[in-house]
């Protein structure tokens, strides 16, 4: 009988992620590089936006991984509360730096791309200003694990403030397109073709989001395996202590 | 629950801080900021809703970090979570004491603070009502994050870090609301969305204070 | 080799490093912990068990 739950074994979840570890890190690198190359010596110009266009394929896999990462942290948690497996704590927690380095990436290239698009490195944009937002709740996630030291009561408390501070990450994004309209396009990714950027650029994003994707699911892997490996040596020498 | 509200009310006023040190800290805020955007009249009666708004939310911020900590010092935290009455409504009456001693003062002073901004005069009743459902909105978020980090020794930059982002949706609702109103344009939207998160707050927030205050004591 | 960029070389060109060094780092200051922690690890399972 083999089923999901399984893997709420660190020691299963480690054997077996051990054995991924190294196909994910492979393919993530690939695909990488594949779609970095391909977007950034293989692709034309955009008529309007001329050479910037090419950080797309960095701007827009790294904005999509760093919500995706909040909303795998999300599941972790309420998995951690419902079902009190240590594992989804612990990827909860190892994903949140990742996240924010996302986040960071996101914002970054996004400012790049604004200066010579909108003539200015900053706008208070309903997009920009909701990512930093997310930052601003990532931060305050790893903050509040690094701050308490018993290992099931940081679980407990981050994984709490991660549900409310999902609600208010969404109303914070609506709140913000209420405050003010932007200059940021829409969807890239829509299934409305119209919307769509052109297919030229279509298939290297694709690329580099799996790209990304997958380097977010081998770092996650990595990052959880040493979370639970931290817990364990913590747990042995607290019992070397005992005598 | 009225004894313990009572109990509160009377900690906070002894201890001499609960109603004068917010509302200090306001004063000096609203005058720190004229000092830094220059005592130009038509300037500062265009920021004063948000200055003032801003100030609210910094100075409800500055007591968060006492809800808590001063019943767990003493222990009187663990006595009331054995206490008959449920978690929820210990943090319900922590958040409305917090409220009464912090947020109450400062909606009834923000108008005379408005005066000193030049805010323009149909501002006033919209910036008292915004804040009047707002700030209760901002003492149940903040019972939150003082929930969260009340077995912590250094608390107070984290307790910020963790309230701040919070306080987004209802910043920016409110002080839309006392913008508008000072602006003389139409402000339904704003309001309702205010108080329907207000509502929603006051409602659903408790319970997630009272589970991390129950892991905290566990 | 090297495509056109333009006027606009810096700017593609800085947001593409910035993002691969920041990446790259993110990789390295988690593999460094990974080995570290795999390290101590190893230490304290073999004191316990001569």
């Amino acid at each position: 009988m083999s089923s999901l739950w399984e893997y709420a074994n660190p020691k299963k979840f480690v054997e077996t992620s051990q054995r991924v570890l190294p196909w994910v890190t492979v393919l993530s690198v690939a695909c990488l590089v594949v779609g970095l190359v391909w977007g950034f010596f293989f692709t034309p110009e955009d008529y309007r936006q001329g050479a910037t266009v090419k950080i797309i394929y960095l701007h827009v896999p790294s904005a999509l991984v760093a919500i995706n990462a909040w909303f795998m942290m999300l599941l972790a948690s309420l998995i951690w509360l419902i079902r009190r497996h240590h594992v989804s704590a612990l990827a909860a927690r190892a994903a949140a730096p990742v996240g924010a380095v996302m986040t960071v990436i996101a914002l970054a290239t996004g400012a790049i791309w604004g200066q010579p698009m909108w003539g200015t490195w900053w706008v208070w944009d309903p997009r920009l200003t909701s990512f930093l937002i997310l930052f601003l709740f990532y931060l305050g996630y790893i903050a509040l694990w690094a701050a308490v030291e018993d290992g099931d009561t940081a679980a407990d408390l981050t994984s709490i403030l991660c549900i409310v501070g999902s609600v208010f990450a969404v109303l914070s994004r609506y709140a913000v397109f209420f405050w003010n309209q932007g200059l940021h396009q829409g969807a890239s990714l829509s299934m409305d073709a119209e919307e769509n950027v052109a297919d030229v650029f279509y298939y290297p994003l694709l690329v580099c989001i799996a790209g990304f994707v997958l380097f977010f699911v081998a770092l996650v892997l990595l990052r959880t395996q040493t979370e639970i490996r931290a817990r364990r040596m913590r747990a042995l020498m607290a019992r070397e202590r005992m005598g | 629950m009225i004894a313990l509200l009572r109990r509160d009310l009377v900690l906070a006023v002894r201890a001499g801080g609960g109603f004068g040190l917010g509302l200090a800290f306001f004063l000096i805020l609203v005058a720190l900021v004229a000092f830094g955007v220059g005592p130009g009249g038509a300037l500062l009666a265009r920021i004063a809703p948000g200055i003032l708004w801003v100030g609210a939310l910094l100075a409800c911020l500055l007591s968060l970090d006492r809800i808590f900590a001063l019943d767990r010092e003493d222990g009187s935290l663990e006595l009331l979570a054995t206490a008959p009455l449920p978690m929820e409504g210990i943090v319900s009456v922590k958040a409305l004491a917090h409220w009464i001693t912090t947020g109450l003062p400062l909606v009834v002073a923000a108008p005379l603070l408005g005066l000193m901004l030049s805010l323009p005069g149909p501002g006033y009743p919209w910036l008292f009502l915004s804040l009047l459902i707002g700030t209760p909105a901002l003492s149940v978020i903040g019972t939150f994050g003082a929930a969260l980090t009340v077995g912590l020794k250094r608390g107070g930059l984290l307790l910020s870090l963790i309230v701040l982002p919070l306080y987004v949706p209802v910043l920016i609702f409110g002080a839309e609301v006392a913008r508008r109103g000072a602006e003389g344009q139409a402000l339904q939207t704003p309001l309702l969305l205010l108080a329907g998160i207000t509502c929603g707050t006051l409602a659903l927030l408790p319970f997630a204070s009272a589970a991390v205050l129950r892991v905290n004591l566990r | 080799m090297m495509p056109e960029l333009g006027k606009y070389a810096a700017t593609v060109l800085s947001s593409y490093g910035i993002s691969i060094l920041l990446l790259v780092a993110l990789a390295v200051v988690s593999l460094r912990r990974a080995t570290r922690v795999r390290r101590a690890l190893e230490e304290v399972e073999a004191r316990r068990r001569p």
